[in-house]
């Protein structure tokens, strides 16, 4: 057996980790999660400045308050801006290329993040108005897994005025 | 009444994707020992260490400053961390400034570290939270959207990022401790280069680096080293929150109080003017034209046209990230105090093939998070 | 001017505030937690987040388990329009010593501080695993709870301390806790109850183990006029240092804390008569090795909060030592005092903070 210890430098150790971890929605992002268990988007109203935020994270980030009025609000919103994702990464489950968008739903003040599909890659645009595909009643979880994704409602765009202030 | 502050030593790694010939500790040992010996002083003239990084999940070592206080030779000394996401490098440099400002400390030596390819920084920043969409293909996916929507409301034309790209990248190529080097670079291999983010290029998005950066600052009864001190100007930092109704995400009003503020300090009416070069945060090409449009160089919608005629190009009126910034080396948490250390290197005049002529005057700037997070700093040749 | 020869500007603990500590808080998030301390701190002297010009954070993502948990945090202030803001990946008290030296600076006079974590979330005694060497240390995983346990058989075999005397440290932390409601751990039970107590790692019984806590903290610190304004009767920070040690465990004596020593020869500890000490010591036997490096003697009330073995939030707990000493001052029960925070394995990094009333 050859003296492994004059085999040169050692570069690479490795260490797996693995630690688990408990997640709490809290209060706020519950009722979200439960209307997502409904089938609805649930957003909340801040007491101070009258913004609808969805999801709520239990305080209005401006006014440091907490938000309590529920809102439901439309299945229906409006593509503020998007990208095209095409980069692989780890612990990523949809197949690329695929766009991810900014979607003001109709009643709030705050788009989120949501997967677009039923369209070409290349055809999404600023303004289009899309609605959320849930799946099965059955299959309904409080959980963002309850949207399957966001598609174009074939409504005319929505005009850059509209939506401009919540770039 | 505050003090004096200025840096009296610089050093930074080689960055790179890969340095496995150091350890964590051997990496921001390189760079603090290089700020040490250009500053003439040894590991004893220190009175306090601040370090920053972004998030500790990078690497996988937990509240990393207690496993390198020996390194970096803080035994016996106070020992500071700071985590601001990606401003962390300088607000970093903010802190152990301040330490000095305030009369507690003569001489501090703040260091900024990443060794990103000692973890998976895209998975860190991916984790996968219960409720949200897998949908974050990292910082890219995050900040490509943003980017789309300044290309609409600047009407800029969608050659412009592939400019700053090409730009930096040679600049890069007087910077011999950048990461990236590519000799060739010019706007057609951008353009061929794999869409990312669309409308985000490979070779529009910064690398990833393992590299460190480092200082020395002192307060001005203790000035030593082999260049002139850089003089502290004015130095400020903002944050606003992430995501709010109505937020500007592409002109965000906590760079704009940001600026405003550091500017009123150092006399600074007229940026583009007065300012002989900056260091600005741009990890992604656009953010050039959007930071130029923020800290005032030019009006509001006119950012891109200032990097279409040249102006921000090492031989333009006004050279921003003559280092070949963050778009040729990005070791994260050391990104935004190599901004800092970069202006501070050019007013010494110790910016060796990347020296732009005669610098007296310079902005580094550094946001991190999605863009709510700002830090600045102002540096002169002159004692202020 | 030298450092040496500068004179402190004073800076007053304007109101504390920390929230009910409990083993595990799974209703609300990071930011429902925080949202009440802020409110409450701010409540206390009828301030908003207007009149405070810094604001400064303490926190770890490892709590969490995700990056940039102080980030949605800070929605619990809402820092609209944007403000001076900044973070530590430390304990609040080191928050507090950033803003500390802001405000020494004179151009702003009031600062919000404040820390939080929720240590229930994940099995703490791993996740502290992963503050020792990366390379060397933490791939072993030697967990917190053991490392601990080497140091108090160190001071044992020193014969500097007993069981007993941890079991009497415990008792009395827990007794003392009866008369703090945000305590989590608050009973009568006198040592020799405790002594049966099963070893957790041996010498360490349960009672020497700190509980794990979920919890926040806030603290204003004022300066200049607004500390007269907020407080008929301001306490004054008027001594705050903190030190490094190495961070290997088999080059430090660690029966002693030279750190901590040093912290509170910088801080002046010993230039006057010190009625009470809040102690960050998570483990009981560390209680003895930082009060002997503190050099206090035994007039001293040491931790009548109940300290951590009665609640020890994770990256409050230092906080919360500071704001508890002023508190004991602002009624009336203490002239000065001496708060301390660690961090790091077996006392590996100190704070000591000196607090005097008028």
């Amino acid at each position: 057996m050859a003296d492994e210890t004059t085999a040169g430098p050692v570069t690479t150790l490795a260490t797996p980790i693995r630690l688990d971890f408990d997640f709490t929605p809290g209060v706020a992002q519950s009722r979200f999660l439960r209307g997502l268990e409904q089938g609805k988007f649930m957003g909340q109203r801040c007491p101070s400045c009258g913004k609808v935020y969805v999801p709520s994270r239990g305080s209005c980030p401006t006014d440091g308050v907490p938000t309590t009025e529920d809102v439901l609000l439309s299945n229906v919103g409006t593509v503020t801006t998007y990208c095209v994702v095409n980069v692989p990464f780890a612990g990523q489950s949809i197949e690329i290329p695929y766009i991810c968008a900014q979607v003001l739903l109709d009643g709030a003040n705050v788009s989120f993040m949501g997967l677009i599909q039923e369209i070409p890659a290349d055809q999404i645009r600023m303004g289009m108005r899309v609605e959320a595909v849930w799946v099965d009643e059955s299959e309904l979880t409080p959980s963002l897994a309850s949207v399957r994704y966001f598609r174009p409602n074939g409504e005319t765009d929505a005009d850059y005025e509209t939506y401009k202030e919540y770039l | 009444m505050a003090e004096r502050c200025a840096v009296i030593g610089v050093g930074q790694t080689h960055h790179k994707s890969k340095r496995d010939d150091v350890s964590i500790a051997g990496l921001v040992r390189e760079a603090a020992k290089m700020a040490l010996a250009d500053a003439d002083l040894t590991w004893s003239d220190i009175d306090a260490v601040v370090i920053g990084k972004a998030p500790d999940m990078f690497e996988g070592n937990m509240m990393p400053e207690i496993y390198l206080a020996p390194a970096l030779g803080a035994v016996g000394k106070p020992m500071f961390r700071v985590h601001t996401a990606g401003s962390v490098g300088g607000s970093t440099a903010l802190v152990a400034a301040h330490l000095i400002s305030s009369g507690i400390h003569k001489r501090v030596l703040t260091v900024a570290y990443e060794k990103q390819s000692d973890s998976d920084a895209m998975w860190a920043l991916s984790v996968p939270q219960p409720f949200a969409a897998p949908l974050l293909a990292g910082a890219g996916g995050y900040f490509a959207p943003h980017i789309r929507a300044y290309m609409r409301r600047s009407g800029a034309p969608e050659y412009i990022g592939r400019m700053v790209a090409v730009k930096d990248r040679k600049n890069a190529m007087r910077n011999p401790y950048a990461h990236l080097h590519l000799p060739d670079i010019d706007m057609k291999m951008v353009e061929d280069s794999m869409m990312l983010w669309d409308p985000l290029r490979y070779l529009e998005a910064c690398p990833s680096s393992d590299g460190a950066a480092a200082m020395v600052l002192s307060s001005e009864d203790a000035i030593s080293g082999h260049y002139p001190p850089a003089w502290i100007h004015g130095m400020a930092m903002r944050s606003e929150p992430t995501m709010f109704a109505g937020r500007d995400q592409i002109n965000p009003q906590a760079g704009r109080d940001c600026s405003a503020d550091v500017y009123a300090q150092a006399g600074i009416t007229n940026p583009r003017e007065q300012f002989d070069c900056a260091e600005v945060y741009v990890p992604f090409s656009w953010y050039e034209p959007m930071w130029l449009e923020n800290l005032g160089f030019c009006d509001l919608g006119d950012g891109w046209k200032l990097t279409e005629a040249g102006a921000t190009a090492f031989d333009g009126d006004i050279p921003w990230n003559a280092s070949g910034g963050v778009l040729s080396s990005n070791p994260i948490g050391a990104s935004g105090m190599l901004r800092f250390l970069e202006v501070a290197m050019q007013v010494r005049g110790q910016a060796g093939e990347h020296q732009v002529d005669g610098a007296k005057l310079a902005l580094g700037q550094a946001y991190g998070g999605g863009s709510q997070f700002f830090a600045m700093w102002v540096v002169g040749s002159e004692k202020p | 001017m030298s450092a040496a020869e500068r004179t402190v500007r004073p800076v007053s603990i304007a109101s504390f505030a920390q929230s009910q500590n409990v083993r595990k808080d799974d209703e609300r998030n990071e930011v429902e937690g925080l949202m009440p301390v802020i409110a409450e701190v701010f409540g206390n002297i009828g301030i908003t987040k207007d009149d405070v010009g810094f604001i400064c954070s303490g926190s770890t993502d490892y709590l969490i388990g995700g990056p940039f948990s102080f980030v949605m945090a800070l929605d619990a202030v809402g820092v609209w329009p944007p403000k001076r803001e900044s973070h530590v990946e430390m304990d609040g008290a080191w928050a507090l010593y950033e803003a500390w030296v802001l405000l020494q600076e004179g151009e702003i006079d009031a600062a919000l501080v404040y820390s939080f974590g929720r240590s229930s979330l994940g099995d703490l005694n791993e996740i502290l695993t992963l503050q020792m060497d990366p390379y060397y240390e933490a791939p072993l995983w030697p967990d917190i709870v053991s490392l601990s346990a080497l140091q108090a058989r160190a001071l044992i075999d020193a014969g500097k301390a007993t069981e007993a005397d941890f079991a009497a440290i415990a008792s009395r932390s827990r007794r003392d806790a009866l008369s703090n409601p945000k305590a989590q751990v608050a009973k009568d039970v006198s040592p020799e109850v405790l002594l049966q107590d099963e070893y957790v790692v041996a010498p360490l019984r349960r009672h020497a183990l700190p509980p794990i806590t979920d919890g926040a903290a806030a603290i204003v610190l004022a300066a200049g006029d607004k500390a007269r304004e907020w407080s008929d009767r301001p306490v004054w920070i008027t001594g705050f240092d903190h030190r490094m040690e190495t961070h290997s465990l088999g080059a430090r004596d660690l029966t002693s804390s030279p750190s901590t020593a040093k912290a509170a020869e910088m801080a002046g500890v010993a230039s006057g008569k010190v009625d009470v000490a809040e102690i960050h010591a998570p483990f009981a036997h560390q209680e003895i090795i930082v009060a002997e490096a503190l050099g206090l003697d035994d007039s001293v009330v040491i931790n009548p909060s109940g300290g951590p073995l009665a609640a020890n939030p994770l990256m409050s707990a230092g906080l919360i030592r500071i704001g508890e000493a002023a508190e004991r001052i602002r009624s009336g029960k203490a002239d000065r005092a001496v708060a301390h925070a660690t961090s790091g394995p077996c006392l590996q990094q100190n704070l000591v903070c000196v607090l005097e009333g008028e």
